[in-house]
């Protein structure tokens, strides 16, 4: 009997056990009808060939393993930022379930959303009932100030128009008239999660800057001195939104973060649950109109955002998931720039002590080569930080990347002798990820949770930065932005290394001569 | 604490005044008392989850994909419509299985048709052509094929069955099933593991040549049926069963191989574990086939005992007799379990939410160390499952059928029980207000809790959830005084 209760075996010990062993191998040899173990042998030591790769990435239809998702799961995200706000999102429920799921899974935090719970019948009516009753229901249960709407594939095939439905719903008086229900349109077939976070803040941003669809006042822009800044679809939003306005506060800059869940992804337990917490207030949206620039941290997630607010007599500034000494320079100098105030001197303190650990740290990464996928920004930053470490990016994969976007990629390597040898791959998958870490190797692979099986498959070890993070815990509270967000990426990429290298060397009486006690 | 009928008929009252009057009047239906003596629970179920309230509910897709077909190890199923479906469910349900992921198996693998735009407008059919065809050349071990639908397809008129007719002819018979599991079918999963059964009925039991992979049979081959193998369950059932003599032909569908489904009808008897999920095949197999089929719950010792007497009873003394035996053989670790952690459970209040089995399956675990289960509802349940429940629960039961994230709230700060056993979704809401919790779908990444083995962790588990330190820690001292 393997079950002990002294010591209780847990799953990874408990099937071990030889009961449990022998019952594996009599299932697998008598009634699973397996693969031959010469044919399965066979391929798997092709599909770690360059043959292989080539097949691999000849594929034109069929996807496997993405690093990307839907567009109304980045809409939500968009959502929670805003204060006292309920993300509504129009179609099937389903889909509901799972960003709440998705979300609380990394943010270890609940993520209250609602859905429109469109069936068959609203498959062929259409759901104008559904957004009638939805809405009264969430306004009168759920007591938001604001309901932001996206969509799901389903509503979007149908052709629901939002803007009418949601007009309609208030002439039948299931909310207030005054009530504010911003609005995207977020097909699941166009873009990825983070076309849907822009899409839903830049609806946000539209519909109290150009006059509430219909219901009030188009703003004027009246120019202050504020700079508004904008986060973008982020795993560590924790901690990267509040670094951000420290460091803003330590300049003395007034600003407006344009989307800030921090708060609700990150509340106490204190015997109290909240349903919202912080985010952005309207009052806050509708000032950001006159701010002097709007600066966005992950320009490609936000590009229409920032079209729409450099539209309305804006100055806007792009950066790309700036990380590490360089790409906090950039940004702050830039919002020096902007408002003319002096980057003070614990700024420059910290930015010191940043330089001193790379310089510490450097000769451990010097020269190791990377594999990193995830989104379009976060791998700009990224690949610019591993350059000013002196490591190697070797392949840079984003599933929903462009040519546009690998060409910046190419440009960042191309301008560093530590980029040689590296490539940008736009529009891959995991999968394609695989051939090419058994073709070209590299020594580390930067990703999210899903990349643990190319670390199995592979051998590399694995170092999580990438959204989602579900099997490790509390990294989002932690900022990867700011000089003390390079310090904690450098440190996630030195305990990597550490240990891998004690891994290496663990043998006793083997290998153990350079499992130094001192690195 | 636990109410009385009358205290939870004013609770009940009481949450429902947040809702417009027409939205109260039909969630009326849904929540109520359990009396003893009444033939189900009170509630209505298995009806359209109103708009905007917060449903806890997801859809066919997650029934089909999720729960019934994504187990089946050696086969490579399809999210076939945009990518987010395929996802948000990807390896989040810990079917376990063993096997050369990526080689000849693929059940932590996201495979997607990735639908853009220009497959809305001119249909997919081409593109999931295409897709067969690589996955024959680049994953060419696996045993077949299933196209999961998702909400689009249904919506533009794609023709995923001829596609799947003509690419198993192409690719010398293989089986590739077409599953019509559209999220917006239906009112929950319900739909789509229903769905899911009929087409394996279809595609796969009507389809089968008999003798492709045969086994001598004997009188005691008996299938598992409706386990998936989360943390391990199946396995830690599987092992009683064959303790006891019987012989596990097939897993339905947790570490399951298509060989296996395509044998189940040689089966003597299917055990069934979630009969929501299941019911449909095992009926199907009575009928055409003439298997029985006898519904099981192994959580807990008073229902694994009974459970395994009930299976015994269809075969002969040998086995009734090796059933004693192994009752007798376990009796050792389910007292030492229940002498650890009864006196650290004993008397403790649980709340309950979760899909279409466990909600009533697993009372008798939680009885089984003193524990008292004082509120219970279904995500997805049928009628047949509440009138089920009525064999599990006590007199005065708050029962709630597709409860809402408002009702759920507001009935846990009224009962304050010691645990709340629900789903991730509801996990943090729970633990913010400093109310213990278990993940009761996943195990909280832990389990198995089937069978005796998973018993001990199970006890272990809830302990751990209830007796920890941390909740002590919620209040700061300087306002406890106050």
């Amino acid at each position: 009997m393997p079950q002990n209760v002294e010591k209780v075996l847990d799953h990874e010990n408990l099937f071990r056990e030889p009961e449990y062993t022998s019952m594996f191998e009599a299932k697998r040899s008598q009634f699973e009808f397996r693969v031959p173990a010469d044919e399965l042998k066979k391929q798997i030591e092709y599909t770690k060939s360059w043959e292989y790769r080539e097949k691999n990435f000849a594929r034109e239809a069929l996807t496997v393993n993405p690093a990307k998702a839907c567009q109304p799961l980045g809409a939500v995200f968009a959502a929670v930022g805003f204060e006292k706000t309920l993300p509504f999102v129009h179609g099937s429920q389903g889909c509901v379930a799972y960003y709440r799921s998705h979300f609380s899974r990394h943010f270890k935090e609940p993520t209250s959303c609602v859905s429109s719970s469109m069936t068959e019948d609203a498959a062929v009516f259409g759901g104008l009932n559904n957004m009638i009753d939805g809405l009264a229901n969430s306004y009168n249960l759920y007591k938001p100030e604001m309901i932001a709407v996206s969509t799901t594939c389903m509503a979007e095939v149908i052709g629901d128009d939002l803007d009418a439905f949601i007009k309609t719903s208030k002439q039948k008086g299931s909310i207030p008239a005054e009530f504010d229900v911003p609005f995207a349109h977020t097909p699941a077939f166009v873009g990825s999660h983070i076309t849907g976070y822009d899409n839903a803040l830049q609806g946000i941003i539209k519909y109290f800057w150009d006059g509430k669809a219909g219901q009030g006042p188009v703003l004027e822009r009246k120019p202050d001195e504020s700079i508004n800044i904008i986060g973008g679809f982020d795993a560590f939003v924790c901690g990267n939104l509040p670094e951000i306005r420290r460091m803003l506060g330590l300049m003395g800059v007034e600003h407006t973060v344009l989307c800030d869940p921090s708060d609700v992804w990150n509340t106490p337990t204190d015997g109290e649950f909240r349903m919202y917490d912080g985010g952005t207030t309207k009052a806050e949206v509708e000032r950001a109109i006159n701010a002097k620039a709007t600066i966005s941290l992950q320009a490609i997630s936000s590009e229409k955002t920032l079209k729409l607010i450099k539209e309305h007599g804006q100055e806007t500034v792009g950066f790309h998931y700036p990380v590490g000494v360089t790409g906090t320079d950039a940004f702050l100098m830039k919002v020096s720039e902007l408002t003319g105030k002096p980057i003070p001197a614990e700024l420059e303190k910290e930015r010191g002590r940043l330089v001193d650990a790379i310089a510490d740290s450097q000769a451990h990464l010097h020269g190791k080569k990377f594999a990193l996928y995830g989104d379009p920004d976060l791998m700009l930053g990224l690949t610019a930080f591993l350059l000013e470490l002196g490591a190697e990016p070797v392949h840079v994969l984003a599933t929903n990347g462009d040519a546009e976007w690998a060409a910046k990629v190419q440009a960042l390597l191309d301008a560093s002798p530590f980029g040689k040898g590296g490539k940008a791959y736009p529009k891959a998958d995991l999968w394609h990820m695989r051939s090419l870490l058994f073709t070209e190797k590299v020594d580390f692979l930067i990703g999210n949770t899903y990349g643990k099986y190319l670390e199995r498959d592979c051998g590399v070890p694995l170092i999580r930065l990438v959204f989602p993070i579900f099997d490790r815990h509390h990294y989002h509270r932690f900022p990867t932005w700011g000089y003390s967000g390079g310090l904690r990426v450098l440190t996630m990429l030195l305990d990597e290394y550490f240990e891998a290298l004690d891994a290496n060397t663990i043998g006793i009486g083997t290998t153990d001569y350079s499992y130094d006690i001192i690195r | 604490m636990s109410l009385t009928v009358d205290e939870n008929k004013a609770l009940i009252e009481e949450v429902l005044k947040a809702y417009p009057e027409k939205t109260a009047k039909k969630r009326a239906k849904h929540l109520g008392t359990f009396e003893d003596g009444k033939p189900d629970c009170g509630v209505k179920s298995n009806i359209k989850s109103l708009p905007g309230v917060m449903t806890i509910r997801g859809c066919a897709y997650a029934g089909s994909k999720g729960v019934v077909w994504g187990p089946i190890k050696d086969m490579i199923h399809i999210s076939h419509g945009p990518v987010g479906c395929g996802q948000y469910s990807w390896a989040s349900r810990r079917n376990y299985y063993i096997g050369e992921t990526g080689i000849d198996t693929f059940g932590t693998m996201q495979f997607t048709s990735d639908f853009q735009e220009k497959d809305i407008v001119f249909g997919g059919d081409k593109k999931l052509e295409k897709i067969i065809d690589e996955i024959e050349d680049l994953f060419p071990l696996n045993k077949g094929i299933s196209v999961q639908s998702e909400c689009p397809i249904g919506l533009i008129g794609d023709d995923i069955e001829a596609v799947s007719k003509k690419k198993s002819k192409e690719h010398n018979g293989k089986t590739i099933v077409p599953v019509r599991c559209e999220g917006f079918r239906g009112v929950s999963q319900s739909l789509g593991h229903h769905i899911a059964n009929d087409a394996i009925r279809d595609w796969v039991f009507d389809k089968t040549d008999p003798n492709k992979n045969t086994f001598e049979a004997t009188p005691y081959d008996v299938a598992i049926i409706g386990d998936y193998n989360i943390g391990g369950d199946a396995w830690s059932s599987r092992i009683l069963l064959e303790e006891i003599g019987l012989r596990v032909i097939a897993q339905w569908s947790g570490d399951g191989t298509i060989a296996e489904l395509e044998n189940t009808p040689k089966a003597k008897l299917n055990v069934l574990h979630c009969y929501r999920s299941m019911n449909y095949i095992s009926r199907h197999m009575e009928e055409k086939y003439g298997i029985p089929w006898v519904e099981y719950n192994f959580f807990g010792p008073s229902m694994i005992e009974k459970s395994l007497r009930e299976i015994a009873a269809h075969f002969d003394d040998t086995i009734k007799a090796n059933t004693e035996r192994v009752i007798a053989k376990y009796r050792k670790l389910v007292d030492e379990v229940i002498a650890k952690y009864k006196p650290r459970l004993d008397g403790k209040k649980v709340m309950l939410f979760v899909g279409g089995l466990r909600p009533r399956h697993v009372i008798g675990a939680y009885e089984d160390l003193g524990m008292e289960v004082v509120g219970t509802g279904y995500e997805f349940g049928h009628n047949d499952d509440y009138q089920r429940t009525t064999h599990y629960v006590k007199d005065g039961t708050l029962i709630y059928d597709d409860v809402t994230g408002y009702e759920f709230e507001k009935f846990v700060e009224k009962v304050q029980p010691d645990l709340v056993g629900s789903g991730i979704k509801e996990k943090y809401v729970f633990q913010k207000m400093g109310v213990p919790f278990r993940q009761m779908h996943s195990w909280d990444y832990s389990g198995p809790y089937h069978g005796y083995d998973g018993f001990a962790i199970f006890a272990r588990d809830m302990d751990m959830a209830i007796n920890s330190p941390v909740w002590g820690l919620a209040k700061a001292p300087w306002k406890k005084a106050a």
